[in-house]
């Protein structure tokens, strides 16, 4: 009789441990997944931004032709995005553009008729707004990743964490050229 | 910003069980005085029963009571990207965007769940801000929408609601009945009953007041860590403060939905008691000392 009810209770108790399981690890599921949504909504970003560019230039060309230099480095940078294929080098690639879009705007600050260009002035808000939406993006990924690293080195998940092979994942974070003020030359 | 956050959570945890459990004692109570127990049952039923309609069509019926407008790319491309931007960084689907012609700054946000959800923004907001308090106003409203507070709201209004019913219910009974059912033991719940029945829906609404004001401060603090930027939003509710005309389309229904109170401020405790929204420089404060 006795045992009887202590085989229920550490049947009950196994049940118990296993639901336990399968929650803190379709948790973890949820959380890194959510990780790989927020760093593909930064390419969608990246990518709008991309898409921007050609119009910019166009539109810029038609006031300021003689500025090559800027349109060379802008092209460049460009072109370096699409040859990108490590995540290093596609990090790097991105940081040129935002340099060289920031020469690109510098430049146009010299041209009044330019700047009063409806076109560019669409332009200039859909960038600002992208450049926006990057930073947003990324700071959501870094939120992410918080609540992910968070959950797995916690105790009692991290026993699961470990178990089924959940790794923490990295920030994203600036590399320390981009830090540096950009030199824009005239 | 994250202290200010959860204590915001557990207050609202708090108030609402605490609301809970006021109904379920009022409910025994009135119970017993009745005899009747299916007075709270009933009463909730229909409490919820008259709140559904203006809970799944909150976006559209506020929409077309302040006569807002879609915002369009050519007119309002900045105000979109920003609320795009912000919606990126709290992780939901951007909600439709709208726009009501009024001098006087004020947004709310509103819809039943993040999927359908709805900011506006007047043009008198728009004029009077610029960028960062701008956005500090739009991560105040995404963080309402974040945190399903309209349904919140929603629930807690059913729960007013139900404690009004019941009320109502126990003094007509206790009109017509008379003195029939005299037991002694009876009595005692008859009279506690009556004093519930009148003073309870006075603490229902302060309550509902109370979690009212209660999710506004988190509106704040959570708006302030979407944007990392707790001093754009209060900057933007010192403008939005100083503003002398009051909203034109603004009614005591809709006004609890804005960021601001639209309707003519009065001070005192009282009046600090009975409102929707917490004291401006209070949540300026807060917001200063993140």
């Amino acid at each position: 009789m006795a045992t009887g009810v202590v085989l229920t209770g550490v049947l009950a108790v196994i049940a118990l441990a296993v639901l336990w399981t399968i929650f803190i690890y379709n948790r973890l599921v949820v959380l890194r997944n959510r990780i790989d949504n927020a760093w593909s909504q930064i390419d969608v970003q990246l990518r709008r931004r991309y898409d921007l560019i050609p119009n910019l230039v166009e539109t810029v060309k038609g006031y300021a032709t003689h500025e090559k230099e800027v349109f060379e480095k802008v092209t460049q940078a460009r072109a370096a995005m699409t040859a990108a294929t490590t995540v290093a080098a596609q990090g790097e690639a991105q940081n040129q553009i935002t340099q060289a879009l920031k020469s690109l705007f510098a430049v146009a600050e010299a041209y009044p008729e330019l700047k009063a260009n409806e076109n560019f002035m669409m332009l200039q808000e859909e960038l600002s707004g992208t450049e926006s939406k990057i930073a947003y993006a990324r700071q959501f990924y870094n939120d992410t990743v918080m609540s992910y690293n968070t959950t797995i080195q916690s105790f009692p998940a991290n026993t699961i964490a470990g178990a089924f092979g959940f790794k923490e994942r990295e920030y994203f974070t600036m590399e320390e050229s981009a830090r540096e003020p950009i030199k824009v030359k005239f | 910003m994250y202290n200010a956050i959860s204590s915001n959570i557990w207050k609202s945890f708090a108030l609402v069980a605490f609301f809970v459990a006021l109904i379920t004692g009022i409910g025994y109570v009135f119970a017993h005085a009745l005899e009747s127990p299916a007075i709270l049952p009933i009463a909730v039923v229909v409490a919820v029963i008259s709140s559904v309609g203006s809970y799944y069509y909150s976006d559209r019926m506020v929409l077309a009571v302040s006569h807002a407008h879609p915002a369009t790319r050519e007119e309002h491309a900045h105000l979109i990207n920003s609320v795009e931007g912000l919606a990126l960084a709290a992780g939901l689907p951007a909600p439709s965007i709208y726009v009501i012609d009024d001098p006087s700054p004020n947004a709310f946000a509103t819809g039943r769940d993040p999927k359908h959800a709805v900011i506006c923004v007047t043009t008198g907001l728009m004029e009077k801000l610029n960028r960062i308090e701008l956005e500090g106003v739009i991560g105040h409203e995404m963080s309402h929408i974040k945190d399903y507070d309209i349904r919140l709201m929603a629930l807690v209004a059913v729960l007013a609601g139900t404690v009004v019913l019941m009320s109502d219910w126990m003094i007509r009974s206790f009109w017509f009945r008379g003195r029939r059912d005299n037991r002694n033991g009876n009595a005692i719940f008859v009279l506690l009953a009556l004093v519930l029945a009148l003073l309870s829906p006075l603490a229902a609404t302060v309550i509902q007041l109370a979690v009212s004001r209660n999710r506004e401060y988190l509106a704040d603090a959570e708006g302030a860590m979407l944007t990392r930027y707790p001093e754009g939003l209060a900057s933007a509710l010192e403008k939005i403060d100083q503003a002398p005309e009051p909203l034109k389309e603004a009614s005591k229904a809709t006004a609890h939905l804005f960021i601001a109170n639209p309707l003519k401020k009065t001070d005192g405790f009282l009046s600090s008691l009975f409102s929707t929204h917490p004291p401006i420089e209070e949540r300026i404060r807060r917001l200063r000392t993140m």
